[in-house]
């Protein structure tokens, strides 16, 4: 039997998304499932009700008449109390949960018995989870609206031009923290034309940033700040110190700051002082997109946007609601990769299983039992440990120039030590005829060395087939046998035996011999510049 | 002509020789390195046959063998295909192999050297035993290596049970034949174990190359062509001839170097490849079970191909063995230069094992006339990905794989790759989903940035050559 998913409004106050849209119902149909949407759902998002049913989706009159009938909740916000106390016990709820700041909200939705994943707990670090990652997909849309917001307020162009009325400098924008918002803010502030810096503490963003069109601002202190999992953690104070230097110097300096530093957890580190706000020229703005953890800038005022010093201070906590139609397509086709996870069979029934990395972390309650934190993902080794050990190797094989590294000291003695008891063994027994052909052949295996060592490795099957050439000497051996001159008494020489094995010895090698230098030099003669 | 000049000849042959080893140092001095060698080899045979070591008497006899296997030699180069290049080497080897048994059999039954003391004779003997063994295993050997590449055989490792006592027991035989042999009164008698270890050689051989996969080809390629080195230096200790010993230790330490560049390029051990058994049951089950990748494989079209590649600005493209099967290479350039008229700029990435023997793809390539400056080695090219937009994979699986980096359980674990994933969307050509020599399965093709073109290489590329000239 399918089950039914129920797109209810959201009832949060400012909230413009809607958790499902039309184009993705048609989707979740095509896997079985029947979709039900509350009337006027996706009405502050700009899909009418008729566009739901046009899709294949039922329109339920209310909350309660859709929570009913539902088995599968879809929604954007957490779940208020009054909204939990409708749904049926059993079913599912998708939706942001943030367990670690509810766990209120989390005891409620445990003890209705719900199975639920928290889109906010996905671990990120899967490759395959990217798909379904909300929080880069809101955080993107939100970085790519600060900047829009920060343009409405801002009173001049954003790219430099020098027209008829007069040259326009280009608007200096600094970023602060170059995380997915960040360096969305980045390229869309490039993109207008602005000179764009920006700052993080992890240093391994640069890169991304730079490609961006950004500049990458360092902060003039020694520390790693990657926190593990992708995430910035809480610096040291000598660093502390010198970003708040740095951030003095681009207050001054800057148009506009955005500001989207979070720490996981923690309330948003204030980066920007009232004293750097008066250092602002006027007419200067700031985003802080941090304004629902308390904010980066000590003056904003959460959810508004206020002028302090001459400086608009942008504090707005729904800038992704401000794009509430684009929001909500990412986001659903976010919440549809989670639903294919669920339902791999496409019959409508969902499996939440546990065993799967992605679902493990995304279910937070199964069947009123908590599930969260989720234990650690075996994953294969995070970026940062993988790299040393992927680096060793690619080290070792510079080859071709020079012997590589040199041999271990207990290798070495072990090698000459082998080598001593050999040379001595030879010495002691060998005869002297013998020795001057064995000093020759040592030697040779040198220069052999040395000069194989130089060889490109673009001309290895070359260097084989002119060596497999050059090993056809063997034929001078085959020649002096052909018909050596009799010294002495040579009665019983097996002439004519002798004769034949070398005489078949040369053929052999001459096929070599010159089918080895022809093909050599047929090669040879393809490579060009 | 004296003795002494022909020793003079000989010097200025071995310096020939060395020139032309170190003259494929590059491309450039590489066309001339080669002339060096022949001029060398025919100061060499010159200098013997007008030596006063033959008699006019065997002149015949030496012009007659050399026409013979000239011509033939000649024909083999001239008709071989690129693709064909590790086979018509390996058959080469075998040659040398061959040649080599039949000096030292030769040489064993010539009653005319004498020896003025008991040891010098016990040496020579050593020396022909070797001689002999050496030149069998190469035989042996490089005639299964040729069955192989050319598909004679199965490229499938072939493990007999107990096969490093089996080995083992050969080595003891052919000591315990060895000791016969140097106690042997007469030559006659010494014919029996020199025959018997003769056959052993041959076997360990035979068995030796079965044993190895087919993606461990290059190191027995470049293995076999050091053993043919070691047959010729050994002759040459036999019939003391310091010719023959410096062109055989130069030709053996080559080749044992490449086998050293191919082992560490796969990140093994050089015993580990001989041992054998790689891409079998034996080792990569248990890995393959743990880390089964997840994640979806997506498909592409060769139109979209050509769209990717139409709009990238960089593209890396790194061949595999698929191309040389499918014979592939002539599209690949007709695509790279259109992509190059355009202003793309398109590069080759070279891995050190792609192919079945050393080098093997930059020779394809430069066939194909592609430029060899735009041809590059991995370590080149490696941190190159993160800025390239797109990379092409035609016909390689192991070289490209993640999990050598990612997964330490992998069977592979540790050797170097090319990091095709890094770039901005990688597009694997492969005729199917299944695994590549070494039996892992590849978590790239599961990637989100990756995308598989489906068919034979030589067709797919055909495709996204019209759709890119439409």
């Amino acid at each position: 039997m399918s089950l039914t998913i129920g797109v209810p409004r959201e009832t949060f106050a400012g909230e413009k998304r809607v958790a499902t849209v039309p184009e993705v119902v048609e989707k979740l149909v095509k896997l079985g499932f029947a979709v039900c949407v509350e009337t006027g759902a996706g009405a502050a998002a700009n899909f009418g009700d008729d566009t739901y049913q046009a899709a294949g989706a039922r329109i339920a009159g209310s909350a309660a008449e859709l929570m009913d009938s539902s088995d599968i909740i879809f929604k954007v916000r957490a779940p208020a109390p009054a909204e939990i106390a409708l749904m049926k016990p059993g079913s599912t709820l998708v939706s942001f949960i943030w367990p670690a700041q509810n766990p209120e909200l989390m005891r409620e939705l445990a003890d209705r018995k719900l199975t639920v994943l928290a889109i906010d707990s996905l671990p990120r670090q899967l490759s395959r989870a990217q798909k379904m990652d909300a929080l880069t997909s809101m955080a993107s849309i939100s970085g790519y609206r600060a900047v829009i917001e920060a343009a409405n307020a801002f009173g001049r162009f954003f790219n430099g031009q020098i027209t008829a009325a007069g040259k326009i400098p280009p608007a200096k924008v600094f970023v602060a923290g170059a995380g997915v918002a960040g360096l969305a803010a980045i390229g869309t502030s490039a993109n207008l034309g602005a000179i764009v810096r920006a700052n993080d503490t992890r240093a391994e963003v640069a890169d991304q940033v730079v490609s961006l069109g950004g500049e990458f601002v360092k902060v003039d202190y020694e520390e790693e700040g990657s926190g593990g999992g992708g995430y910035a953690k809480v610096m040291s104070e000598g660093f502390q110190q010198a970003q708040r230097e740095m951030y003095a110097k681009q207050a001054r300096d800057a148009d506009i700051i955005i500001t989207t530093a979070l720490i996981p957890g923690k309330p948003a580190p204030r980066l920007i002082t009232a004293e750097m706000v008066k250092s602002m020229k006027p007419g200067s703005v700031i985003v802080d997109m941090a304004g629902e953890q308390g904010g980066n800038c000590e003056l904003t005022v959460p959810g508004e946007a206020v002028v302090r010093h001459g400086v608009t201070i942008i504090g707005y906590t729904d800038l992704v609601s401000r794009l509430a139609k684009q929001s909500s397509t990412l986001y659903s086709t976010n919440l549809l990769r989670v639903t294919e996870e669920l339902c791999k069979t496409k019959d409508g029934v969902i499996d939440v299983n546990m065993d799967d990395d992605a679902i493990r972390g995304l279910t937070v309650i199964k069947e009123g039992a908590v599930t969260w934190p989720p234990p650690a993902p075996k994953l294969p080794a995070a970026p940062p440990q993988a790299k040393p050990a992927a680096a060793t190797p690619a080290k070792k094989s510079g080859h071709g120039h020079g012997a590589g590294e040199p041999a271990s000291a207990r290798s070495l003695a072990i090698t000459f030590g082998v080598g001593a008891l050999l040379f001595w063994l030879v010495g002691a027994f060998a005869p002297a005829s013998f020795l001057a052909h064995f000093t020759v052949f040592v030697l040779a295996c040198f220069v052999g060395y040395m000069v194989i060592w130089n060889v490109t490795p673009a001309l290895h099957t070359p260097l084989m087939s002119v060596t497999n050439a050059i090993s056809s000497i063997i034929a001078v051996g085959a020649l002096i046998q052909v018909a050596p001159p009799m010294v002495q008494g040579t009665e019983g020489r097996p002439d004519a035996l002798i004769l034949g094995l070398a005489v078949l010895a040369l053929t052999l090698t001459a096929v070599n011999m010159f089918g080895g230098f022809a093909v050599t030099r047929r090669m040879l003669a393809m490579f060009r510049k | 002509m004296t003795a002494n000049i022909a020793t003079m000849a000989y010097i200025a042959a071995i310096i020939l020789f060395i020139m032309s080893l170190g003259g494929l140092s590059n491309p450039e001095t590489s066309r001339r390195g080669n002339l060096f060698g022949i001029v060398g080899m025919t100061i060499a045979v010159l200098a013997t046959v007008f030596g006063p070591r033959i008699t006019a008497a065997g002149i015949p006899w030496i012009v007659g063998s050399l026409a013979v296997g000239g011509s033939i030699g000649l024909y083999a180069a001239r008709k071989v295909q690129m693709t064909q290049m590790p086979e018509l080497v390996a058959i080469m080897h075998s040659l040398v192999g061959l040649a080599a048994c039949l000096v030292g059999y030769a040489s064993y039954v010539d009653t005319s050297t004498t020896f003025p003391t008991e040891a010098e004779k016990l040496i020579h003997e050593i020396e022909i035993y070797l001689g002999v063994l050496i030149g069998a295993i190469t035989f042996s050997g490089s005639v299964i290596a040729f069955g192989k590449l050319s598909a004679r055989i199965s490229g499938k490792p072939m493990l007999l049970p107990a096969r490093h006592w089996l080995n083992l027991a050969g080595l003891l035989g052919v000591i315990w034949f060895g000791v016969a042999f140097l106690q042997a009164p007469s030559i006659d008698a010494g014919m029996l174990p020199l025959a018997v270890m003769t056959a052993i050689a041959l076997l360990f051989g035979i068995h030796m190359v079965m044993a190895i996969g087919g993606a461990d080809m290059p190191v027995v390629v470049s293995m076999l062509n050091s053993y043919s080195g070691w047959a010729a230096a050994a002759t040459g200790f036999m019939l003391s001839n310091d010719l023959l010993i410096v062109t055989g230790a130069l030709v053996g330490s080559s080749g044992a170097i490449l086998s050293y560049i191919m082992c560490r390029a796969m990140n093994r051990n050089f015993l580990s490849v001989i041992a054998g058994g790689f891409g079998t049951g034996e080792g990569a089950a248990p890995a393959a079970a743990g880390s089964q990748p997840a994640g979806e494989v997506t498909p592409i079209s060769a139109t979209d191909t050509a769209e990717l590649l139409r709009e990238a600005k960089g593209v890396i493209i790194v061949p595999g063995y698929g191309m040389a099967v499918a014979q592939a290479q002539h599209t690949v350039f007709e695509i790279t230069k259109l992509l190059r008229e355009k202003g793309v700029n398109v590069r080759f990435g070279i891995h050190p094992v792609a192919g079945r023997m050393p080098g093997h793809m930059n020779v394809l390539l430069a066939e194909a006339k592609v430029p060899y400056d735009i041809v590059f080695e991995m370590d080149e090219l490696n941190d190159d990905f993160p800025t390239t937009d797109v990379s092409m994979v035609i016909g390689a699986n192991d070289i490209v794989n993640p999990a050598a980096e990612d997964d330490p359980t992998s069977p592979i674990a540790g050797m170097p790759v090319l990091q095709v994933w890094k770039a901005k969307t990688s597009i694997v050509m492969k005729r199917s989903m299944a695994s590549g020599y070494a039996g892992v399965d590849n978590p790239l093709f599961y990637k989100e940035n990756n995308r598989m073109l489906f068919g034979d290489a030589k067709k797919m590329l055909d495709e996204v050559l019209v759709a890119l000239k439409a």
